[in-house]
């Protein structure tokens, strides 16, 4: 198996203040990988490195083998590197097939005279749009909700959009902020099966943040701890959680 | 030496635009708008203060203080009928627009009471002409009385707001409205007393500003206001040294800009600087970044 | 709903919006015709016209890309002159009135679109209020800079001062085309009402066609989260330039309808008013709603002139319509009070309008 992603030696400072240090991550092709640590640790700051949000400070960061440290965050995700947001950035007064076309932007395109004359192209681009569109929102069960717009969905229909959204781009890595924050257990359940099918049918791999221990254990084969932006411990779901030092660093002392 | 008086007269006007734009950078600070008759308000205290000049000769110095409490009533009026009820609106826009209806209210309000012929404005000022350098430069009461007005008032506001309760409280609501009322302050009493800060010194801009040029009509406050506001982001709205600065900055460009580039062109070269600033440092000089988080 | 029917819907609801124009215009025709409508409406109407192009432009911006834009009478000046300048020029060439105007427009709109790019490539990465503020400056910057053009032609070819008309020093058969803050006279009259409406079809079409495209839903993505939009690589500056060079192109040939209408064509009426009184259409109109641009464009212009009966009060009465119509549409309470009392009657206008 081959490393979608690695990670060598990423770190940033604001300010005085060391955010992330020494961050080593690797993750292999079709691999579903929890990153937790308490609150404050330096979880969506390591996203946001990832996806050039912000820059680092020294490190390097390779998807399939290419550079991605220098790179814009548009450049980045038309490499291959998709995320959701800890707090939901929908496209809320669009509508939720819109919000999925908007994903699938770079990835069928026409030029700005066939859009404003119709011409053939456009409308074969955007049949071809819909059907794939309309394909992503049956995984993720937003078929019947297609034609709403997205600000009036339930917020855990919210989430499986913004994610919906991300897999328009086609990536080859999909960052999770999050994905269960506010969700009822019922809702998480669901949750958890829907990311195991992206998983499985579309053979992504797949890094996500989470604070609900059940649902990291449920399904995440191998867990990275960050604590006070550096890397507690790594591997394995069942020996990372059993490690005591894990277990301080959540509960406290 | 005209250098130096046209620098001097740069600052006067500069001092107005500055105390304009504290009532605009207040405002925006505090209630997070862009509030468009502000311009007006300055019109409306002129033509206060004329009337009780004129209609009923009182004392300048009263005149003034009656401008400025017809201005404070009219602009905590003006927040409570028609800015208040929009708190809350889905768009930001919405409370701009009507700002703007307000706008076109006051000037036509007025030209119906007043009509349209220019009032020739009498100056308050009673301070004689200062001349220097055996007569070579003047400078004029109205001068002196202006930059002297915009430091008291400069030092009076941060004293104010830095040493006073509802000052505090002006700052704690400008930082964060919905953490500000769960502290117990009332959020609309502090931004109607901002309104009726910034409408005082409206007040005041209006009278200095019509006693150094001294034609007034329905639509005099209209483009001090726009300056104003434009000198208000130039320092970094929301920012109180700021809009100071700002102010007089624009007021210097604008008079050394007729004098020596064209006179036609000057409102032109303000604007132009202001963009360059904008574009070197985008949040004015004395804005602060905010940064928003992924 | 499937992707198939929204379309439809969509479609529905653009042809809507047409037919009330194409409706409009022949109800004039027959007003016309029947010579019901008085002298002063009738020369409101090129006017009305010009108001509605320049408020779906500015819509574009406003509403559809999501920035505020207080100089769009910058642009319009542009397209004004420009497209004047173009026709005084071949006045005496191009002698087809009709095709004349046609390339003025374009000639007008193309102006106006390249400052659009020159404005906006500095100006969009400012943002809100400070991106409003630029646009305001650059719309003043632009009429204070006509104000002391000073062009010329004679048989040696095009003379050009910025200080007065007699620095051009022109031969004795010299003409002046554009005269400083006295601007250009004597543009030929060629607009015309249908034109107008042609003029205003064909800003919808452009419009409602860019924003139900590729381009468009790019436009609007970074309007409702520019942070997810650059997330999934939407190439941000890239679509605000569109979205704001298309509208000042829009905006260019408004002006070219305009300038064609007037005896003398003057820098200063493109000042912040007529920005603010567009901007005004647009809100009142409905942010990003196009079809509410185009209502209120017509209502609000028509509005003092149906007002005249009042004279002198009828600006008055104006303000106070205005700020009633922004409360009563905007304020949190009114539309409660609106839901509670008149629900359904109100939510499916508020549908349609979408």
């Amino acid at each position: 198996m081959s490393a979608v992603l690695e990670v060598k030696n990423l770190g940033i400072s604001f300010g005085g203040l060391r955010a992330v240090n020494e961050f080593n991550l690797t993750i292999e092709k079709g691999a579903l990988y929890g990153l937790i640590g308490p609150n404050g640790a330096g979880k969506t700051t390591v996203f946001n490195l990832l996806t050039g949000v912000y820059k680092p400070s020294e490190g390097s960061v390779l998807l399939d083998g290419q550079e991605m440290v220098g790179k814009s965050t548009i450049e980045i995700n038309k490499a291959g590197i998709a995320r959701t947001f800890q707090n939901i950035r929908l496209f809320k007064q669009m509508t939720v097939l819109d919000n999925v076309k908007a994903g699938l932007h770079n990835h069928f395109k026409y030029s700005t005279f066939s859009g404003i004359f119709h011409t053939p192209a456009y409308r074969k681009a955007e049949k071809e749009m819909d059907e794939k569109a309309m394909e992503l929102l049956e995984v993720f069960g937003l078929d019947g909700d297609a034609g709403q717009l997205a600000a009036n969905l339930p917020y855990g229909k919210q989430r499986k959009l913004e994610i919906a959204r991300a897999m328009a781009t086609e990536p080859k890595l999909l960052l999770l902020d999050e994905p269960a924050a506010g969700m009822n257990p019922n809702e998480t359940k669901e949750l958890m099966e829907t990311i195991h099918f992206v998983r499985d049918h579309f053979e992504m791999t797949i890094l996500l943040i989470e604070h609900d221990m059940k649902l990291v254990s449920g399904i995440c084969e191998k867990l990275t701890v960050l604590n006070f932006g550096e890397v507690l411990c790594q591997g394995d779901t069942s020996e990372v959680l059993s490690n005591p030092q894990v277990i301080t660093a959540y509960l406290g002392e | 030496m005209s250098f130096l008086s046209y620098l001097i007269n740069g600052i006067s006007l500069g001092s107005v635009y500055a105390i304009i734009a504290l009532g605009y950078t207040m405002v925006y600070g505090i209630a997070k708008m862009l509030n468009f008759a502000h311009g007006d308000v300055i019109m409306v205290g002129g033509y206060a203060a004329f009337t009780l000049m004129m209609t009923y000769s009182t004392n300048p110095l009263i005149a003034v203080l009656g401008a400025i409490v017809i201005c404070t009533v009219l602009g905590i009026t003006i927040e409570r009928v028609a800015y208040r009820p929009l708190r809350g609106a889905a768009s930001p826009l919405a409370v701009l627009i009507t700002a703007i209806g307000v706008s076109y209210f006051l000037q036509n309000a007025v030209l119906l009471i007043f009509g349209s012929n220019p009032k020739s404005f009498q100056s308050v000022v009673g301070v004689p002409d200062l001349k220097l350098a055996g007569g070579a430069l003047m400078i004029t009461g109205e001068t002196i009385v202006t930059i002297i007005s915009c430091i008291v008032i400069m030092t009076v506001l941060t004293l104010f707001i830095n040493k006073t309760k509802p000052g505090q409280a002006m700052l704690a609501v400008s930082e964060d409205k919905g953490a500000a009322q769960l502290m117990g302050i009332n959020i609309n009493g502090t931004i109607a007393l901002t309104f009726a800060i910034g409408s005082g010194l409206a007040a005041v801009a209006g009278v200095l500003l019509c006693s150094a040029y001294p034609s007034l009509t329905p639509y005099t406050g209209a483009m001090p206001g726009i300056k104003a506001f434009v000198a208000a982001v130039f320092g970094g709205i929301g920012s109180i040294p700021g809009a100071m600065v700002g102010g007089i900055l624009l007021g210097v460009i604008e008079i050394l800009g007729k004098a020596y580039i064209s006179s036609q062109l000057a409102d032109a070269i303000v604007f132009a600087v202001l963009i360059v600033v904008l574009l070197v440092k985008p949040t004015g000089l004395f804005g602060k970044m905010v940064q928003e988080k992924v | 709903m499937t992707g198939m029917k929204m379309k439809n819907k969509t479609l529905k609801s653009n042809l809507i919006t047409y037919g009330i124009v194409v409706a409009a215009f022949v109800v004039v025709q027959i007003l016309l015709q029947t010579g019901s409508l008085s002298s002063l409406m009738k020369g409101l109407l090129i006017p009305l016209c010009v108001y509605v192009v320049l408020a779906i432009s500015l819509n574009l911006v406003v509403g559809i890309s999501g920035e505020l834009s207080l100089g769009h009478a910058g642009f319009m000046c542009v397209g004004a002159f420009a497209s004047a300048f173009f026709s005084k020029c071949t006045e005496a060439s191009i002698t087809v009135g009709p095709l004349r105007f046609c390339l003025a427009i374009l000639t007008g709109a193309v102006f106006a679109g390249i400052f659009g790019i020159l404005i906006g490539i500095p100006v969009l990465r400012l943002r809100g209020d400070y991106l409003a503020i630029v646009t305001l400056a650059f719309g003043e910057i632009i009429k204070n800079v006509m104000n002391i053009f000073y062009i010329g032609v004679d048989s040696n070819g095009f003379h050009f001062s910025t200080k007065d008309q007699f620095s051009l020093g022109m031969e004795a058969d010299g003409k002046i085309i554009i005269n400083g803050p006295q601007g250009i006279t004597g543009t030929p009259k060629d607009s015309t009402f249908l034109i107008g409406v042609i003029l205003i079809l064909i800003t919808l079409f452009i419009v409602l066609n860019l924003i139900n495209s590729r381009d468009g839903r790019a436009i609007m993505s970074i309007r409702d989260n520019r942070i997810a939009a650059e997330s999934i690589g939407i190439n941000i500056t890239k679509y605000k330039l569109m979205a704001f060079t298309v509208s000042a192109a829009l905006a260019g040939a408004a002006g070219a309808l305009y300038s064609h209408n007037l005896a003398t064509l003057q820098a200063s009426k493109f000042n912040f008013n007529t920005s603010i009184l567009v901007l005004v259409f647009v809100v009142l109109g409905g942010i990003g709603n196009i079809r509410g641009s185009v209502i209120a464009a017509v209502v609000l212009t028509a509005l003092p002139e149906m007002l005249r009966g009042l004279s002198d009060y009828r600006m008055l009465i104006y303000a106070i319509v205005l700020i009633v119509m922004m409360l009563f549409n905007w304020a949190p309470k009114a539309l409660e009070w609106r839901e509670r009392y008149f629900g359904r009657f109100f939510k499916k206008n508020a549908k349609e309008g979408e």
